[in-house]
């Protein structure tokens, strides 16, 4: 699925240049983001797409390069935000950057239990596994007032906000450099385990688990460690999710359809691709508000909104179908085929 | 001990009806190995349209009969629609392709027909009887008389008739059937049917019991422990594990709840499934499969 890039000379030196300049471009672009568009696509768009991206690349190395299906991305995100939260509370003499790393481990540990069956079961068979921590947290969350703290409706919030070494990031330029670090370092992270030795198990065994065992891939090891890594940014995800974006979260913030909604973030971005986490991301979370905008312009209200979400729903679910048939690597192939063809018609 | 009976009884008829979804599911998978995740809202789609058409004055054997043929169109759509741009595409990319047709049948029944809650009344009183001093269900045992009929049925629709070989054929090896002549988009066409008129009974019962809304294509989550346990491959396995889950649902939330603070049905079952799949890795009744390089 993903693209093999065989080529032994490198490339021309141009291109090397180009590459360096878009790079730039990319850089300049996210760092002034803040100043040029108003709080509110701040709060209500990039931050969430960029944790959804985070989302996205943490089940993609699971389910995109690893190839172990996972329908419990929101079990994991929500073990994140929970142990973020239960850190906070119970020892606040740990700044808020090594809580989000601790709660990451927990996270990280909670996807190794639960990966575990994956030694032994394969396929369809082990999204039983990813559905029981699923229903297993909701229930855990919920049940036992500690996680919460006995909170009266049940969510949770941090008291000091993402405030840390006397830095306050509550605002919405604080939060979207907080998330925008994160988001940045973790994908420099996932790009570099992808392209060494864990990356290529990964993906042996994704192609063909047998064959990779035969080869002498460490099968077991690959598929623990790909759900530990995946679950880990799964768990800073949820965190952010939850204090970065809403402010306070509940057991529902986390449902499965927030495990569906990353899924489908990657099925449509590309399976197996880093940069196809990203644009799932931007299509998931801007398709809705431009469906919105266009019944706005076509119907100006007067659809009730119950009918505008389920006929959302329904298109929702052409389009993956349409991306399955049409393109099943995603827009990132869809992507690497524009340029392709780019470089043909302006030959360097 | 009546209590132990009581529940384990209640437990078993509960576990006919999660039966009665899990056929849905492994007659698809026999036939055409897609791991159907839309059965849930093809069991609320077939329900939903079968309430509207009664609320607004169609007879029940004529509303069972209009919705059985949209059912019927549905199949036909999803084969020519989905199935066959999607042929020898891997398992996976076929089981995320039903997660979007879920989304498409919910979005358009419930925009067409409404999402709030509808009273489904199907004649049968729910009035308990007590056998000795046992209570039991009237509801439940009618249910499990459904699935024990249906059952029936589609053995016999399986083992007699031609287009039951062809169905078996096609299980057995796609490619030998296909050489043999079999038309599979035909025979697809007709599992998805079928799959869509057992997901039509399954939904009358369970929305009778509780109301038909969107939460009835959540029972396909139910579904799947009962399908982990008894094999995707194996219809008498759908009815041991419902049985299984069903009374092991019902003893442990009245035995093992308690020390937990009780709730424990969501993720019992999947739990219950995990330790099953560690001992037969592909369910009781599962075909094992043998890889090769």
């Amino acid at each position: 699925m993903a693209e093999l890039d065989l080529r032994a000379t490198a490339e021309p030196a141009d291109l090397v240049g180009l590459k360096a300049i878009g790079l730039a471009v990319v850089t300049a672009l996210a760092l002034a983001a803040p100043f040029f568009v108003s709080e509110y696509w701040i709060n209500a768009i990039i931050v969430p797409f960029l944790i959804l991206s985070l989302a996205g690349l943490g089940l993609n190395l699971l389910t995109g390069y690893a190839g172990q299906l996972s329908l419990g991305a929101g079990a994991f995100m929500m073990v994140g935000a929970y142990a973020t939260f239960a850190l906070q509370l119970r020892m606040p003499e740990l700044p808020l950057p090594f809580a989000l790393i601790v709660a990451g481990l927990i996270a990280g540990a909670v996807g190794l239990v639960f990966g575990l069956p994956s030694t032994r079961i394969k396929g369809f068979y082990l999204i039983v596994s990813t559905l029981a921590a699923q229903f297993f947290f909701e229930w855990l969350f919920l049940k036992f007032p500690w996680f919460y703290n006995g909170n009266s409706s049940a969510t949770i919030a941090l008291s000091r906000g993402l405030s840390f070494f006397g830095l306050d990031a509550n605002g919405p330029h604080g939060r979207y450099y907080f998330t925008l670090g994160i988001v940045t370092l973790l994908t420099f992270l996932s790009f570099n385990l992808i392209r060494g030795q864990t990356g290529r198990n990964w993906m042996a065994i994704r192609d063909m688990d047998t064959a990779a065992a035969v080869i002498g891939v460490p099968v077991l090891r690959a598929k623990l460690q790909a759900f530990a890594v995946s679950s880990f940014i799964l768990g800073i995800a949820g965190a952010l999710w939850a204090f970065a974006y809403l402010g306070s979260a509940s057991v529902q913030s986390f449902g499965l359809h927030r495990s569906y909604q990353v899924l489908f973030i990657i099925i449509i971005g590309g399976l197996g691709t880093i940069r196809g986490a990203y644009l799932g991301a931007a299509f998931v979370s801007l398709l809705p508000l431009a469906l919105d905008w266009l019944f706005q312009y076509l119907f100006s209200g007067q659809v009730d909104a119950g009918l505008l979400q389920n006929i959302q729903k329904a298109i929702f679910g052409i389009l993956i179908i349409w991306f399955l048939i049409r393109e099943p690597e995603g827009l990132s192939r869809l992507l690497a085929i524009r340029r392709t063809a780019s470089r043909r018609l302006f030959p360097s | 001990m009546s209590m132990f009976l009581e529940t384990l009884i209640g437990g078993l008829l509960a576990g006919a009806m999660y039966s009665l979804v899990a056929i849905g599911f492994v007659l698809i998978y026999k036939a055409s190995g897609v791991f159907n995740y839309a059965q849930g809202s093809i069991l609320l789609f077939g329900a939903l349209t079968f309430v509207t058409l009664t609320e607004n004055g169609v007879p029940a054997y004529g509303a069972i009969a209009i919705t059985i043929a949209l059912l019927i169109a549905t199949a036909i759509a999803v084969e020519k629609l989905l199935l066959r741009p999607l042929t020898n595409r891997s398992p996976m990319t076929l089981f995320m392709a039903t997660l979007g047709l879920s989304y498409v049948v919910e979005g358009v029944a419930q925009g067409i027909m409404g999402s709030q809650v509808r009273a489904l009344n199907l004649g049968i009183e729910d009035l308990p009887i007590f056998i000795g001093d046992i209570l039991i269900s009237q509801f439940d045992l009618m249910a499990a008389g459904v699935a024990l009929a249906l059952v029936i049925a589609l053995s016999l629709l399986f083992n007699r008739t031609r287009i039951g070989i062809q169905l078996r054929g096609v299980a057995d090896d796609t490619r030998a059937a296909l050489s043999l002549g079999i038309d599979i988009n035909r025979i697809w066409q007709i599992v998805w049917a079928v799959a869509g008129i057992v997901g039509l009974v399954a939904g009358l019962l369970w929305g009778a019991r509780q109301g038909v809304q969107f939460s009835l294509s959540l029972v396909v989550l139910k579904a799947l422990p009962v399908l982990i346990i008894g094999g995707f491959t194996s219809i008498p396995g759908a009815i041991v594990g419902g049985l299984i889950v069903g009374a092991g649902e019902s003893l442990a939330e009245t035995y093992i709840g308690p020390f937990l603070g009780g709730g424990i049905t969501p993720w019992f079952a999947y739990a219950l499934a995990l330790v099953f799949l560690f001992i037969r890795p592909s369910g009781l009744f599962g075909e094992r499969s043998i890889e090769r390089v």
